[in-house]
This record gives C-alpha cells, sequence and structure tokens, in this order.
C-alpha cells in the first residue's frame, strides 16, 4: 500500500514540474549522453575491481584486516608470483631485444620495402595469434613429437628432450610466449625509430662521430625511454597470459593466473579472500607497470614534436 | 647506407624462420592423421564434428552479440564526448583503456563474486544472465579497440559541421547519429568489430570460468583429448585471424568521410568568405 502511494506522488510531482523541464533538461542532457558509458564502466569495470579489492582486506568472516594480504607470503603463493615475475621478465627481455633488432633490420637495415611490410602485416596477425591455438602450433613444433624436435634428433643427431629441454618448462614457455611478445614489440618500438631523424646522424657524422659514437651517445638515450616502457608492456602482457600456458600444460603450472584461475574453479587455496588477495596483487603489478610505461612514454615523446 | 645490410638479412631471415617453422610444422603435423599418407583427414574430423559446429555457432553469436552491443556503447559516447563533452575525454579514454591493465582473470572473478547468488544484480543464477554477462565480458575486452576505432574515425569528419548541418535540417539528435554520423564511421566501426570477432570467438578464459560451450573451452578440450585435431584447429585459427586482420586493415585504411568532409568545409569557408 504505502509503496503504491509513494511511486504515486511521485509520477506526480514529475507532472507538476513538467512546465519547468526544458531548462534543467538542457543542462543535464549534456551528461545524459555518457551516462550509458560511464553506468556500463562503472557496474563492469570499476565496482567488481573495487569489490575484489575490498575482499583482498577482509578475512572470511567479513572483519577488516591485513591477515588476507599477509598470507600472499606462504611459500605456494610467493613461489607462484616470484615464478611469473621470473617468466615474464624473461619473455618480455626476449621479446625486446629481438623485436629491437628485428625493428631496426627492418627500418634501418636498408631492407626492401616489401620485406618490410610483409613482416609488419605478419607482426598484426602474430601479436594477436596467442591463446589456445598458439600452444597447439608449438606442440607439433618442438613437443615430444614435433616436427623440429624430430629434424634435431634425426638430422643433426640432437637430442633436446634428452638434454633437459621441455616445452613445458620454464624456457619452453619462454619460447612460446616470444612468438607474440617479439611482433608486439615490433609493432609497438616502430614509431620511435622513425621519430629518429636522418639529420642527426649527418650532424654527428659531421661533427667526426663514428657510427657507434652515434648509436652510444645520440640513438640509444633518445631510444631508452622508449624501449624501457615497451619492455614494461611486455612484462604486463605475459604477467595476464593465461589461455596460452593453459592449454600447453593443462594447468599444471603455477603462475599466478592460473592459481587464480584454479581458485575461481574451485576454491583450491581453502580460503576464499585468498583469491581476493591474488587478484590485488595482479591489478597492482598492472597499475605499477603501465603507471611507469605511461611516463616512460610522456618523456620519450620529448623528442617527437 | 653505411652499415652493412648483411647483417639486416640474417636478422630477417632468423625471425622469419623463427615465424615460419612452427607454421610450417603445425600444417605438416595436421595432414599426418592417417598413417603414411599426406590427408586432410584431421580438417575433416574436426569439421564434421556436432561439439565443433555447436561451440563456433554459439560463440558467434555471442561475439556478434558483443560487437552490437559495443558499437552501441561506444559511438553515441565517442561522438557526443568530441561534440559537446571534451572536458570529460581523458576520462572516459581512461575508462576506455583499462580493460588493457586488469588482466580477463581477474575482470571474470570479480564479475563472477559481484553478480553472484547474492547479489543486488544475481545475474549468474539465470542461464540468460550468464549469457548477458559473457557477452558483458566481450564488450570489455574489445572496449579498447573500438574506442580507438570509432574516435579515430570521427577525428577524420568535420562532426561539428555535420551536426549543425544536420540539425538546420530539421534532424533530431538520434537521427543526426544513425543517419550521419554513423554510416561516417562506419569504415573504422567495421575496422574495430574484425578485432573484437578475432578476439572474443577464441577467447578463453571469460567463457570458460562462466562455464559458456564456447570456442576456446572447446579448443582446449580437444587438445586434451586427441593428437591431430588441434594442429588442423590452429591452422584454421591462424587463418581465421589472418582474414580478420587483414579486413581490419582495409577498413581502417578506407575512410570515406576523409575525401567528404574537407571539401565540404571548404565549401563552407568560401560561402562564408563571399
Amino acid at each position: 500500500m504505502v509503496d503504491i502511494s509513494d511511486g504515486h506522488g511521485l509520477a506526480k510531482e514529475g507532472r507538476r514540474f513538467g512546465s519547468g523541464f526544458p531548462m534543467s533538461l538542457r543542462l543535464d542532457w549534456n551528461w545524459l549522453g555518457v551516462a550509458p558509458y560511464l553506468t556500463f564502466a562503472f557496474l563492469f569495470l570499476i565496482l567488481p575491481i573495487l569489490y575484489l579489492i575490498q575482499g583482498a582486506f577482509q578475512t572470511p568472516d567479513g572483519s577488516y584486516s591485513l591477515t588476507t594480504l599477509i598470507s600472499l607470503s606462504q611459500p605456494q603463493l610467493a613461489g607462484s608470483y616470484w615464478l611469473s615475475i621470473r617468466l615474464s621478465f624473461v619473455s618480455a627481455s626476449l621479446g625486446a631485444v629481438f623485436g629491437l633488432f628485428l625493428a631496426c633490420a627492418l627500418i634501418l637495415g636498408g631492407l626492401p620495402s616489401w620485406m618490410r611490410r610483409a613482416f609488419m602485416t605478419y607482426s598484426g596477425v602474430a601479436s594477436n595469434f596467442a591463446g589456445v591455438p598458439l600452444a597447439f602450433a608449438f606442440i607439433a613444433t618442438l613437443g615430444r613429437l614435433g616436427l623440429a624436435t624430430l629434424i634435431l634428433r634425426d638430422v643433426f643427431g640432437l637430442n633436446i628432450y634428452a638434454a633437459g629441454f621441455s616445452l613445458f618448462s620454464f624456457w619452453g614457455l619462454a619460447i612460446v610466449y616470444l612468438y607474440f611478445q617479439m611482433p608486439l614489440m615490433v609493432l609497438m618500438i616502430t614509431p620511435a625509430l622513425e621519430g629518429l631523424r636522418p639529420q642527426w646522424k649527418e650532424a654527428a657524422e659531421s661533427l667526426g662521430a663514428s657510427t657507434w659514437q652515434y648509436w652510444r651517445h645520440i640513438g640509444l638515450p633518445i631510444l631508452a625511454p622508449s624501449v624501457l616502457g615497451c619492455f614494461l608492456l611486455l612484462f604486463a602482457n605475459a604477467f595476464g597470459t593465461l589461455a596460452t600456458i593453459y592449454a600447453l600444460t593443462g594447468g599444471n603450472y603455477e603462475v599466478v593466473p592460473i592459481v587464480l584461475f584454479q581458485q575461481i574453479r574451485g576454491n583450491v587455496l581453502y580460503n576464499p579472500n585468498l583469491g581476493y588477495a591474488l587478484a590485488f596483487g595482479m591489478i597492482l603489478i598492472m597499475i605499477v607497470t603501465n603507471s611507469l610505461y605511461f611516463l616512460l612514454r610522456r618523456r620519450a615523446e620529448r623528442w617527437q614534436k | 647506407m653505411n652499415r652493412p645490410p648483411i647483417l639486416s638479412w640474417l636478422i630477417a631471415f632468423l625471425a622469419a624462420a623463427y615465424f615460419l617453422v612452427p607454421l610450417y610444422a603445425t600444417f605438416d603435423f595436421s595432414l599426418r592423421m592417417v598413417r603414411g599418407e599426406l590427408t586432410f583427414e584431421a580438417y575433416r574430423s574436426v569439421l564434421s564434428s556436432d561439439v565443433f559446429l555447436s561451440a563456433l555457432a554459439f560463440s558467434t553469436v555471442a561475439s556478434l552479440t558483443a560487437i552490437v552491443l559495443g558499437a552501441l556503447l561506444v559511438v553515441p559516447t565517442a561522438y557526443w564526448v568530441r561534440l559537446k563533452l571534451p572536458r570529460l575525454r581523458p576520462v572516459v579514454e581512461f575508462l576506455s583503456l583499462m580493460p588493457l591493465i586488469i588482466p580477463p582473470v581477474v575482470l571474470v572473478f570479480g564479475y563472477v563474486r559481484m553478480y553472484g547468488s547474492s547479489s543486488f544484480l544475481p545475474m549468474t543464477t539465470t542461464e540468460f544472465g550468464i549469457n548477458l554477462l559473457l557477452v558483458i565480458g566481450y564488450v570489455t575486452l574489445s572496449l579498447p579497440y573500438m574506442f580507438r576505432a570509432v574516435d579515430n574515425g570521427l577525428s577524420a569528419i568535420d562532426i561539428v559541421t555535420l551536426s549543425e548541418a544536420a540539425e538546420s535540417l530539421g534532424a533530431s539528435r538520434f537521427r543526426t547519429i544513425v543517419s550521419v554520423i554513423f554510416p561516417n564511421v562506419r569504415s573504422s566501426l567495421v575496422a574495430g568489430a574484425f578485432l573484437t570477432f578475432s578476439i572474443s570467438l577464441s577467447e578463453f578464459v571469460i567463457t570458460s570460468l562462466l562455464n559458456r560451450p564456447g570456442f576456446g573451452p572447446y579448443m582446449v578440450q580437444v587438445g586434451e583429448d586427441q593428437a591431430y585435431q588441434p594442429a588442423a584447429l590452429a591452422i584454421m585459427a591462424f587463418a581465421f585471424t589472418w582474414v580478420c586482420m587483414w579486413l581490419m586493415e582495409y577498413f581502417a585504411t578506407r575512410k570515406p568521410g576523409q575525401i567528404f568532409a574537407p571539401l565540404r568545409k571548404r565549401n563552407l569557408l568560401k560561402a562564408a568568405t563571399r
């Protein structure tokens, strides 16, 4: 009864103010245009993340404390963070170095332009070719019966699995990650390489600098913030990778995303709030790397005016 | 160039080998299902399986829904921010980039807990609710690409002039967006849509954690059960990604508004100075 009369009263009130609406509507209208987007972002980006962060500062009975976060330091969880960080660091370093070499060869190395176009197109595809199919491709290549494994064994007499290599180990995974990290590096660093003006090189040469001196004192210092920024993005990219590693190892390789995945599936940590703490740790690492990237990019853009 | 290009050729050759050997190996492996012969048996086996078809159908419908929903969300917002609320631009842009910072596994964890059975919006309790949550997840994942694509498209046309012209001819806001702005950003939108499609069709994490019978979980299952079919799937997925990227490039570089808008602006200026 009360509810109905309340609703009725509100509707009446709305109608009564109807005549004065256009004025106030014009003020509010502009904000209304982005309201659906902001609502969506609030409901499906901000709120779920705040919920997880709040959970990380609570114990399972709902009281606020730091015990959940502190229990991230127990060996199993700290170990998976350490593993994730090492794997991301190694794959991002390999990706950054080889990607930089390839991009330099393509842009400054005097290769024909069709080759440059082909590599750029391929990089666009390969950087998006992550996930489950990539895992399958590498099983067919470097798995126990993969083509490359067999050729190395039968033609070159090199049995890599007997020598201790496994596709499903740390270095095997790093090689797989490289398949999307390197092309991503090529795509991201290309604008910076194109921004190196030939005049700088000419000026250095006319003052008698060698190629080495040009790179040591001009080229590399200008490129450094860009390279470091791209490295950080590659790091974040590797840190969040789940599908590839899951398809490769069946979820038995305990990097942080896998542990969180298993925890969501079936509370394997026997404490629902530990999942929140894991997620909070991931968010924190992502925020730190992305903020640093942002700062470095602003520094790199100084030279691109 | 005073650096010897031999070094460049060597680097390019090694990179090409690293890129192409896994593709060749996978293709070779996918043809060896019948012992002693090279056949397309693995492809036939995959394509004729009912689970493959139903998983593909499910993911296609979910991805297309996500594209439509994403377009409805992004086009009016990007237009409105450019036209009326440039001050809000950093906020809107930052929100659109957030999915690149938050890993999908964290995002879906938040969804499952936030919209679980005891929430103010219990979406995971009904079949429809979970499917909607999946589509929302795909929209969120594609938000950075969709927003960037549409915003780039808008920057190429003179939306202020176009909007004023539409308004002076008596078009409503809705009409302006539907029949003036939308056709002008259609190419960019399609470019964003192909990228979205290639991401969400084989998406694994969100689909799997919401227990949906999508293409990503199906592929993982095949990888656990079978030997040659995964290789065939990988080749098909690679071809699919390639086609999507190619179409994206094609539509992203084709901008019908680019020639049209400056012409119009010049004519207007000429008219004003006369």
